[in-house]
């Protein structure tokens, strides 16, 4: 294949991205007007911007085409401190809920 | 074969050998700031959802969508011009490259007006870092902590794609150099999809 062919046929797969970007940023824009509490639009909105995320990650970013030891190791180090600063949710929860502490005072 | 020769081979086979990952140097420095830069921003959001879960007065100032979707598409656009750079960079067609890059930039200045001018409607309406008319102070300060560090790292961008775009122009800079610049910015426009949602999206007042 040609250096050409080849540039148009990434051309082709990067627009493919682009557009499947576009619509799931406008599936958070249809999210955001839908008669839903704010938890469940929370979750949905958050569920959308991880697949796009994993797709301009994957794709415009090229971390698919790497070696997969660098995209293991990207992949799981951000998870893991991701997924550890979720800790401070509780937190939040009771200072909204009052309990236990709050409601002593 | 000299002496020489064999010793620059043999040195040159150990640098390849202790390379990481097996990416450029310049590459994998990137990836790290990126990952280094996703804590900075999930800090940020997450601190953010914090506040905004224990505050009962959390204020939803915004009435419409229309500036945010026209930021959301200017954003995305400019990654898809980047990577039409960045492919013509590697096809060795300079002039496209160079041309991409300033597009790049241009819709990075786009955005960045949009930006500022929805700042200034805020701020027109009375809200300030510590104060605003609908609820708590809090809104103003992470708001604008979290809008303005992606608008500097936008700000940033803009500056370096500039500077890459014209110094690969002058044979300065290589493909590889665009490839770098083109990871900031797409992360860049990561993050914007996390800013979205969680600081606008969820503030819209119906």
């Amino acid at each position: 294949m040609t250096v050409t062919a080849e540039s148009n046929n990434g051309i082709g797969k990067d627009l493919t991205i682009y557009v499947c970007l576009l619509v799931l940023a406008g599936i958070q824009f249809v999210i955001a007007y839908q008669n839903i509490d704010a938890s469940q639009m929370f979750w949905r909105m958050l569920i959308v911007a991880c697949v796009e995320a994993g797709l301009a990650v994957l794709f415009f970013m090229h971390l698919w085409t790497e070696k997969r030891s660098l995209m293991v190791f990207v992949l799981v180090f951000t998870i893991a401190v991701l997924l550890g600063m979720q800790y401070g949710w509780t937190d939040s929860n009771r200072m909204i809920v009052g309990a236990p502490f709050s409601k002593t005072m | 074969m000299s002496q020489a020769d064999v010793t620059m081979g043999s040195h040159g086979t150990d640098l390849m050998v202790g390379r990481p990952f097996a990416v450029p140097t310049k590459k994998l420095a990137m990836w790290l700031f990126i990952i280094a830069d996703t804590m900075t921003f999930a800090a940020c959001l997450v601190a953010y959802g914090f506040l905004r879960n224990g505050s009962p007065d959390w204020p939803r100032p915004f009435h419409s969508i229309t500036n945010v979707a026209i930021m959301t598409f200017v954003l995305l656009t400019s990654s898809l011009t980047m990577l039409i750079g960045l492919r013509s960079a590697k096809a060795g067609d300079k002039a496209a490259a160079f041309r991409w890059t300033m597009i790049t930039a241009a819709l990075g200045i786009v955005f960045a007006l949009l930006h500022i001018r929805e700042w200034m409607g805020l701020i027109g309406e009375g809200m300030t870092l510590f104060k605003n008319p609908w609820g708590t102070g809090l809104f103003g300060a992470s708001f604008f902590s979290i809008t303005g560090l992606h608008l500097t790292h936008v700000s940033t961008g803009v500056i370096a794609l500039v500077v890459v775009g014209v110094r690969y122009k002058g044979g300065r800079y290589n493909a590889d150099d665009i490839e770098v610049l083109s990871l900031y910015w797409h992360f860049v426009d990561v993050v914007w999809m996390f800013v979205v949602p969680l600081v606008y999206l969820l503030n819209l007042s119906h």
